[in-house]
């Protein structure tokens, strides 16, 4: 009995030495699914419907990844994740990647052991207050009581503003979004700031969008991306390419629509390359060579997951359009 | 080394899972530093001198979002030890009380007693708290619509204000004297018995205190300036300023955790009344006593021999329970130690912080009430 006991236990420990090891890709494709960390509930970013079914831009973005590696869109399992684990469950290998609307900073970049991927959407942080209390400026909060989330790029922006400006202001803390919405729609604060996008979706959900206003200052930049680990260096060139490869597409015009009929009649060299008619990107990155028009194929392009997702926030495109349209958004050649 | 013996063998098995158990420690502490290291995260406490970036809504102490990590962490750790002593002392007068109605005569306190215990032990405190929050930021009026007592207590969803007198030295001075006044009291009330042990009479012993209590400080108070000015809140752009505050997260935590473990604490009272023989009761009546002499010298002293232990027990939950402040926006070590987890990236180190603190609190709470259980054992030759 107690043998048994001392074998086990060596065998425990010689076996879980090498967890670690092995890319998180070919984890993925043995498990067949991909693990996605998401916002708990942001219509626009990452909501599940009374089915259970989830939509949004990063939503969208995480099936985009799965339909590339695993060929399937829906091979997604999407893990809700408040603002306060949402980068334990990355840095411990839970999630593959977190796709949370969070915003790319520097020390997140370096110390949190994670890397950011790209810019799924540029933002920049907002307040939102009642209507009724009259404010028609930023500058006018001082002395407010501000409803804040703990643990993001928002908490500190906050600090560092009011604290820029002379101004004083009182936090309401509390972890769950939903909770803390509870406590701006009930009165317990003056104002309520989270990206602009955040505070356009949260408005639209209540029943009296008019009764609340955002005001006109965005107060920092604040551009959301996806984020992977640090060690996986396979995982984020494929999904670094996999933002550019929307991009692309939408700057070429090829959308879930004709996606197929681009493969088989388009004559431009660079339609041909991105879609793995010629050359060999796909293979380069570790994907098969129709890795775009499975992408395309299951989400559209760019401008098509916007409209779908972002659009009925009533939130213009502005600096998220292309480079060529005076936005911020430019893809490197796919070549 | 005879191995047939006992003694040796028994020896090597412990060496044997002395060395297993280190070994395995080594191997976790080295596999977590190396996995650390190949993903970026940095080791260390070097993050504690770091500005922390956020604000705190509640700091006993002086904070501002320029301070470091450390001073954030200090605070709330001052916020934990406030609740948790406001809850201890609110939940043991809560629970003995209901302690002792439920074995009231009176059918209907017994029974709100029980119906109270009941309820208060079958919900989740997490669910009990969201409750008392929902409670009082949506019960109580908007600011600008704030119940006013007088002008002295304003009650809105901002939570409680009240008048407090402006800060002046003569009220530290009366503080003091106050202080001094407790421990004149003290030492009258053993002269007093020591006379009533020696001579048979003793000196009036309530009068005197009460006495004391009320002039020593009434007079340093007088002395120093009389300073009568008082702070009322007041409403000025968007919250009322001025006075103490009391915020609604604070005193739904104080509460939830209160009503909480009042309940279980009513149920060790209970017990520890009923463990004392009823055969003592009646002694103490055959003797004369009075039903207070009664309770204070024969039942209680026999009752918290009983009671103390499970009590501990209790003391300990409320202040790890006071960590789910975090969902309801208290501040307390937990939710700040969250907050710097996630600013730095360092789980580990601040989570050895947290469970390092609340280790000390709960040891430092056991040792206290170990030594008072010490005073109430039975005294054996």
């Amino acid at each position: 009995m107690i043998r048994a006991f001392l074998a086990g236990l060596a065998m425990a420990l010689f076996t879980t030495g090498a967890a670690h090891a092995g890319s998180t890709l070919d984890a993925i494709k043995a498990r067949d699914s991909l693990r996605c960390a998401v916002n708990t509930g942001l219509q626009g970013f990452a909501a599940p419907d009374s089915q259970g079914r989830w939509s949004g831009i990063d939503v969208d973005f995480c099936r985009a990844l799965a339909a590339a590696i695993l060929g399937d869109p829906a091979k997604v399992e999407f893990r809700p994740t408040n603002t306060q684990n949402r980068f334990t469950t990355l840095q411990t290998g839970e999630v593959d990647i977190l796709s949370h609307n969070t915003t790319w900073s520097a020390s997140r970049d370096s110390a949190l052991g994670l890397v950011f991927a790209g810019i799924l959407f540029y933002d920049g942080q907002g307040f939102m207050v009642p209507a009724a209390l009259g404010v028609e400026s930023a500058r006018e909060l001082d002395g407010a009581t501000v409803c804040i989330l703990p643990g993001t790029t928002t908490e500190l922006n906050l600090a560092d503003w009011f604290r820029a400006n002379s101004m004083q202001f009182k936090p309401v803390v509390i972890g769950e979004l939903s909770q803390i919405l509870q406590a701006f729609f009930a009165g317990r604060c003056d104002v309520f700031t989270s990206d602009i996008s955040g505070l356009a979706s949260v408005r639209l959900g209540t029943d009296r969008p008019d009764d609340y206003v955002i005001l006109p200052e965005a107060i920092s930049k604040e551009p959301l991306g996806p984020a992977v680990r640090r060690d996986d260096w396979e995982l984020f060139t494929i999904v670094r390419w996999i933002l550019f490869g929307l991009l692309e597409a939408e700057e070429h015009g090829i959308t879930s629509a004709n996606v197929e009929q681009q493969r088989k009649e388009s004559g431009s060299p660079s339609v041909q390359r991105m879609l793995g008619v010629t050359g060999d990107i796909g293979k380069g990155l570790g994907l098969d060579a129709d890795w775009l028009v499975r992408v395309v194929g299951a989400v559209g392009n760019y401008g098509e997951m916007y409209e779908r997702n972002i659009g009925p926030l009533g939130i213009p495109r502005g600096q998220n359009a292309l480079w060529k349209d005076g936005g911020l958004m430019y893809s490197p050649p796919i070549r | 080394m005879n191995l047939r013996s006992e003694r040796v063998r028994g020896w090597i098995w412990q060496v044997a899972l002395l060395a297993a158990v280190a070994g395995l420690l080594a191997w976790l502490v080295g596999n977590t530093l190396e996995n650390l290291a190949a993903r970026g995260i940095q080791v260390g406490f070097g993050f504690l001198d770091q500005e922390a970036g956020f604000a705190i809504s509640q700091t006993p102490v002086p904070y501002a979002p320029g301070d470091s990590y450390a001073r954030a962490l200090v605070i709330g750790l001052a916020n934990t030890l406030i609740v948790s002593a406001i809850g201890i002392v609110a939940a043991t007068l809560l629970g003995v009380v209901v302690g002792v109605a439920r074995l009231a005569g009176n059918r209907l306190l017994a029974g709100l007693a029980t119906a109270y215990v009941e309820a208060v032990r079958n919900v989740p405190l997490l669910l009990q708290l969201f409750v008392w929050y929902g409670i009082l930021t949506e019960w109580l009026p908007p600011v600008r619509q704030a119940i006013s007592l007088g002008g002295v207590v304003v009650m809105s969803q901002r939570g409680l204000r009240f008048a407090w007198p402006q800060a002046h030295a003569g009220w530290a001075v009366a503080g003091i004297a106050l202080l001094v006044a407790i421990v004149l009291a003290f030492a009258w009330r053993y002269r007093a018995e020591r006379r009533r042990d020696a001579t048979g009479s003793a000196p009036p012993v309530l009068p005197v205190i009460a006495a004391l209590l009320v002039a020593l400080p009434l007079a340093a108070w007088w002395l120093a300036g009389a300073p009568m000015a008082i702070e009322y809140p007041v409403l000025r752009g968007f919250d009322h300023r001025g006075g103490i505050a009391m915020s609604p997260e604070f005193a739904a935590l104080a509460i939830g955790l209160s009503t909480y473990t009042a309940g279980f604490i009513a149920e060790v009272v209970r017990a520890g009344l009923l463990s004392v023989d009823r055969g003592q009761v009646d002694a103490a009546k055959a003797l004369g006593l009075s039903p207070g002499q009664r309770l204070r010298l024969v039942v209680m002293p026999q009752a918290l021999r009983v009671i103390v232990p499970p009590l501990t027990n209790q003391y300990l939950n409320l202040t790890k329970n006071s960590s789910l402040a975090v969902a309801i926006g208290y501040p307390d070590l937990v939710s700040v130690a969250n907050t710097t987890m996630n600013q730095t990236g360092q789980a580990i180190e601040a989570m050895a912080i947290v469970m390092a603190v609340y280790l000390t609190i709960s040891l430092a709470i056991a040792a206290a009430m170990n030594l008072f259980e010490a005073r109430t054992r039975l005294v054996e030759r």
